[in-house]
């Protein structure tokens, strides 16, 4: 196991040192551009209207009931599974701060990983927050490559997971050579610890966690939709953009130009 | 009346109108927003809510420009006729859409905490939803038209970075890209919506 994530961790950081020299020659005003959610094409709209049918479907029958009942559930059990799976998820993050060249960031988030997996039990409790460490943002291996200057490419809909697009289904690949220490203790390798039980319940909690905490905005939006597919397709684009340049503030991710030539 | 007196008019009147007159763009999102609040506390039907708040948007929204944003490019294609079919059309949609957004809130909590100034046309007003048992906090940000100081508009809603109005071009510009660029398809649909 420790093998197959070295390689994976190489692998990766050849692939960041041959992208350097495309970066170099560019700017964060690139990576934004070609992450511009009106900038990735839809080659594949026709299957993926009939896969967000499916997902939607499927979120009709299991995730909607289930995240209305757990909805229900008392807020300190709520944050605690949320804290949990944010704790988790630190273990993905770690190895992309240190690909994506975040040094100070990656051992801010080793140091939030163990302070909340052990004074705050098992992640339960987000320590690390209350004690001023500064707030936790989440990567991947899909942001890594977008930092490499690795453009998004056509959009996709995957059959559960939902919104991607290329470059982030194909960086995904990496959780399961390696790249994601939960998944190597819990389904690659047979620990006395963890199970595959434990990874699929966790993601399925995670799914159940984002639909509960959206709950609204999701039934919101899907009633005053006239294209529900497009406003979805937008909002995961527009998040991505974010969280690829790590920043929540629209001037930063959208072109002023098109408010200026508005005029009343 | 001297000519002393009549320079410290003078002066009074550019004063007065330059900063008496002028609402500060995180003031007029927290009268909004107040406003707005009071109106979904209220012990009536959902229905007249919803006509109260669509009186408010009608007030402190620029309609129109955010309908010629959402069009995006294809508005330079329109003629006057199309355009002003465009302007009726998606002012009903848009009436709708919001209003009834806003009347699924009882009693919403929403504290202005900033602004940026962009430009003379623009200010960023910063505010938190504050959170309930049911969903966290939420931070949301305006874009608010200052280029008339006297009379700000709301040009758009940006909920956790997430930009409503650039969700709604992105969707519009989808429906126009299915058919071909048709405007009428877009039309239908607007209209369509409206009648639901």
């Amino acid at each position: 196991m420790f093998r197959k994530f070295t390689i994976t961790l190489i692998v990766l950081l050849l692939f960041s040192f041959n992208f350097s020299n495309a970066k170099a020659g560019s700017n964060d005003e690139l990576i934004l551009e070609k992450n511009q959610p009106a900038e990735v094409k839809d080659c594949f709209e026709k299957i993926n209207r009939v896969t967000f049918a499916f997902n939607q479907a499927l979120d009709g029958v299991i995730f909607k009931p289930v995240a209305s009942a757990y909805r229900l559930l008392p807020p300190p059990i709520k944050s605690g599974v949320s804290n949990s799976l944010n704790n988790l998820s630190n273990v993905l993050t770690i190895p992309n701060n240190i690909l994506q060249g975040e040094l100070k960031k990656a051992g801010v988030n080793t140091g939030r990983f163990l302070i909340n997996t052990t004074i705050g039990i098992l992640g339960i409790v987000d320590v690390a927050t209350d004690l001023g460490f500064p707030e936790y943002e989440k990567e991947d291996y899909g942001q890594s490559l977008a930092t490499m200057g690795v453009g998004p490419g056509c959009y996709v809909v995957l059959p559960i997971l939902g919104p991607s697009t290329i470059r982030d289904a194909t960086a995904s690949v990496a959780n399961f050579v390696g790249g994601d220490a939960w998944y190597n203790v819990s389904v690659e390798n047979d620990t006395r610890y963890f199970s595959d039980f434990d990874y699929y319940a966790s993601k399925i909690m995670s799914g159940v966690d984002f639909r509960a905490k959206n709950f609204d905005s999701i039934e919101n939006l899907e009633k005053n939709s006239i294209d529900f597919y497009a406003s979805v397709k937008s909002l995961y684009l527009q998040d991505r953009q974010q969280k690829i340049l790590n920043t929540n503030k629209i001037v930063d991710t959208q072109n002023d130009g098109d408010w200026e030539e508005i005029e009343n | 009346m001297s000519i002393k007196k009549i320079f410290y008019f003078a002066i009074f009147l550019i004063f007065y109108q330059t900063n008496v007159l002028s609402i500060e763009p995180d003031v007029f999102v927290q009268s909004t927003v107040n406003r707005a609040s009071a109106i979904l506390s209220k012990n009536i039907a959902k229905n007249e809510k919803i006509d109260e708040l669509k009186l408010i948007a009608k007030e402190t929204v620029d309609i129109r420009g955010v309908g010629f944003y959402s069009l995006g490019s294809a508005r330079k294609d329109l003629n006057e006729e199309q355009k002003n079919n465009y302007s009726s059309l998606f002012e009903q949609y848009f009436l709708k859409s919001f209003s009834s957004r806003l009347a699924e809130y009882t009693n919403p909590q929403i504290e202005v905490t900033g602004k940026e100034k962009l430009n003379d046309k623009y200010t960023i007003v910063n505010s938190t939803l504050v959170a309930t048992n049911e969903r966290p906090e939420v931070k949301i940000d305006w874009r608010i038209y200052t280029k008339n100081p006297e009379n700000p508009l709301i040009r758009d809603l940006i909920i956790e970075g997430l930009s409503l109005a650039r969700t709604q071009k992105e969707e519009f510009s989808s429906i126009l890209n299915s058919n071909d660029g048709n405007i009428e398809a877009l039309f239908k649909s607007l209209e369509e919506f409206s009648k639901n």
